[in-house]
């Protein structure tokens, strides 16, 4: 968690400086649902991540430093230079890719678990998307076909109170939208999206009911990003005193302060962990620095599997 | 060896021959399973394979298209089917935002071996909805690979071609051909995409016909050929990636060239391969570039109305003796 957001405020910063030429949709804030939904997941199964995606690319496995070099549009970033933060994806870590279009990911992720199931094979599939795609029809067509065939997937939904800017009370006639979990089938879990624990459980049990063949689950973790929908969002929509209020939740510093009050790690283990964070950020940035842009030419490859002598078609 | 076949009989071969051979392929799609495709193209592949692998879906595009490409991101090779071209609308964020860029926006890394048929084309008094030829549309998007076969021989070594490649195609089949007949070979064969195919041969101009407005074309050149006018009929028979060359080739010859297809006429194919001519042949050419194709508005329900906006035979004789009776 203390990695996913130092790296967030790490690139909001060398966006200033100028390292990152595109936009940033920062997760900060919403550390809790990427860290505890990807911490129940088993390295070969596999997320669909958002345009807030940083946070669950790191949680999954994701490397900082070819993060921050794709961020800086370098060609050994994670797409080369050509995805950028809405893209990104490593699927040997089975990232299947950030996405710039709202619940754009949600139908892969279905058809991943699609897959895993035809081949009875124990893996899952995990779609994160926020509190506005469930009013999207891709989420709607996706859920009813997962239910249908009791896919193995779990929808995780990060309601962080806004689509964009505006308010999700003004997006859709529901609070909880857990509730919309009702008519595909599956069981809606509602859960603090800032209690780590919380999450990690939840998706566990959800994992184990994948597995088991029973089909999805929706959970919706109620959480907040602290910055705005993009950097340089003037976040006219909120008020101080309700992002004080989110702060004085933070889980991070829950998860710390429970952290020492069990006596599982003292202050001083925490210290360690927070300095090799921004060893590892120094790294990153000083990694992305180094690395050189793509080549021209690779703006013309890659568009299909077979290169066909090098025409472009 | 050969046989004589339909196209519906030769794109379920295709299917079928694939399925046994490969077990990642699979077929989904609206009634595709128990009812035997709305066209009966799937007919008896569910008593074969069974539900699993000939999916039966919700009505459901975006989930369809979206989920066949999660699937083959997995390694897994689906076809899938938009029962009527025109309700490829629905999936359109997945076609477009997610299918076409998958490989590309990962740095070149994903595989998406992603076949979407569709049926497209006008079969009379289906009107606006169910009667459309969207390829065009497509051959905008980088990143999708389109064939538009008008031969049972064609569609079934271009279906084989697409399911067995690692990018994604839309495979787009004119209603009207599901019933014509043609010989396909016996034994197992693919053709290579961007390979054009050569109908008839002649000096007196060069026609290109895509996809389902090759009989027709067939009947022009019978009756031009009884008035002893010999053309040449082209058939791309993929939009992307397009054999130019040989259309380059047999323009070079005829020094006239008329494309025709029943997708409407502003915007459609014809207009990219006439530009490509226009860049590439200019100079063998003796007179403009012509187009044959549906006019520029949404397709009637009445089938008098429907027939007087789609090319026919009389639409491409007549391109054919005005380009032959030009003079600069």
């Amino acid at each position: 968690m203390a990695l996913i957001r130092e790296f967030e405020l790490r690139a909001i910063r060398e966006r200033r400086n100028g390292l990152i030429p595109g936009f940033i949709h920062a997760c900060v804030g919403q550390e809790a649902t990427a860290v505890g939904a990807c911490t129940a997941l088993r390295p070969d199964d596999v997320i669909t991540s958002t345009h807030r995606g940083h946070g669950h690319l790191i949680a999954k496995g994701g490397d900082p430093r070819y993060m921050m070099a794709e961020l800086a549009a370098r060609g050994v970033g994670y797409c080369g230079g050509k995805g950028g933060s809405l893209h990104m994806a490593d699927f040997n870590l089975g990232i299947l890719g950030a996405n710039g279009i709202v619940a754009g990911g949600i139908p892969m992720a279905v058809g991943a678990a699609l897959a895993f199931q035809m081949r009875n094979e124990q893996r899952i599939a995990l779609a994160f998307f926020g509190d506005g795609a469930v009013n999207e029809g891709a989420f709607h067509e996706a859920a009813n076909l997962a239910g249908l065939w009791k896919l193995p997937v779990i929808f995780f939904c990060e309601n962080n109170l806004y689509g964009e800017g505006t308010p999700q009370h003004r997006q859709a006639p529901l609070r909880d939208l857990a509730q919309r979990a009702a008519s595909y089938g599956f069981p809606g879990v509602i859960i603090d999206g800032n209690d780590v624990m919380a999450v990690y459980e939840a998706t566990t049990q959800a994992a184990e009911r994948a597995r088991a063949g029973e089909g999805p689950t929706f959970i919706e973790g109620k959480t907040y990003r602290y910055r705005g929908h993009y950097e340089g969002d003037p976040m006219v929509y909120r008020s101080q005193e309700e992002l004080a209020a989110w702060k004085a939740r933070d889980p991070i510093r829950r998860w710390r302060e429970r952290l020492l009050a069990s006596g599982d790690a003292q202050a001083s283990e925490l210290e360690i962990i927070d300095k090799e964070v921004q060893e590892q950020l120094d790294e990153a940035v000083a990694f992305a620095k180094a690395s050189p842009p793509p080549p021209l030419e690779a703006a013309l490859a890659g568009v299909y599997g077979h290169d066909h002598d090098g025409r472009i078609f | 060896m050969s046989r004589i076949i339909t196209f519906s009989q030769a794109i379920r071969e295709a299917m079928v021959e694939e399925m046994r051979r490969n077990p990642d392929v699979f077929l989904m799609g609206e009634d595709v399973g128990l009812f035997g495709g709305v066209f009966g193209v799937s007919a008896g592949m569910f008593d074969e394979f069974g539900p699993e692998r000939v999916r039966d879906t919700p009505i459901s595009e975006t989930a369809i298209v979206g989920a066949g490409l999660g699937a083959a991101l997995m390694g897994m090779r689906p076809i899938v089917e938009i029962m009527f071209a025109d309700f490829v609308t629905v999936a359109m964020d997945q076609v477009v935002n997610q299918v076409a860029k998958a490989r590309y926006m990962s740095g070149g890394k994903a595989d998406a071996p992603l076949t979407i048929r569709l049926a497209n084309g006008a079969p009379g008094a289906a009107a606006s909805q169910h009667s459309q030829s969207p390829e065009a549309w497509f051959m905008n998007i980088p990143g999708l690979k389109i064939a538009i076969p008008a031969t049972p021989r064609d569609a079934k070594g271009l279906l084989k071609t697409a399911i067995r490649g690692v990018d994604p195609v839309l495979f787009f089949e004119h209603k009207g051909l599901y019933n014509t007949l043609g010989e396909v070979p016996d034994e197992d064969y693919a053709i290579p995409f961007g390979q054009a195919t050569y109908h008839c041969h002649g000096s007196a101009a060069t026609v290109i016909a895509l996809g389902g407005v090759l009989p027709t074309v067939m009947n022009a050149a019978a009756h031009l050929a009884d008035a002893g006018i010999e053309i040449e009929v082209v058939d791309p028979r993929t939009l992307v990636p397009l054999d130019i060359e040989t259309l380059v080739q047999s323009v070079k010859k005829t020094h006239r060239a008329v494309i025709v297809h029943e997708a409407h006429r502003r915007g459609g194919p014809g207009a990219e391969i006439a530009a490509l001519l226009a860049e590439q042949a200019l100079p063998y050419l003796d007179a403009p570039i012509l187009r044959v194709a549906t006019a520029n508005v949404p397709i009637p329900y009445n089938p008098d109305l429907e027939h007087a906006i789609l090319p026919d035979a009389n639409d491409v004789i007549s391109a054919v003796t005005n380009l032959i009776s030009y003079r600069l």
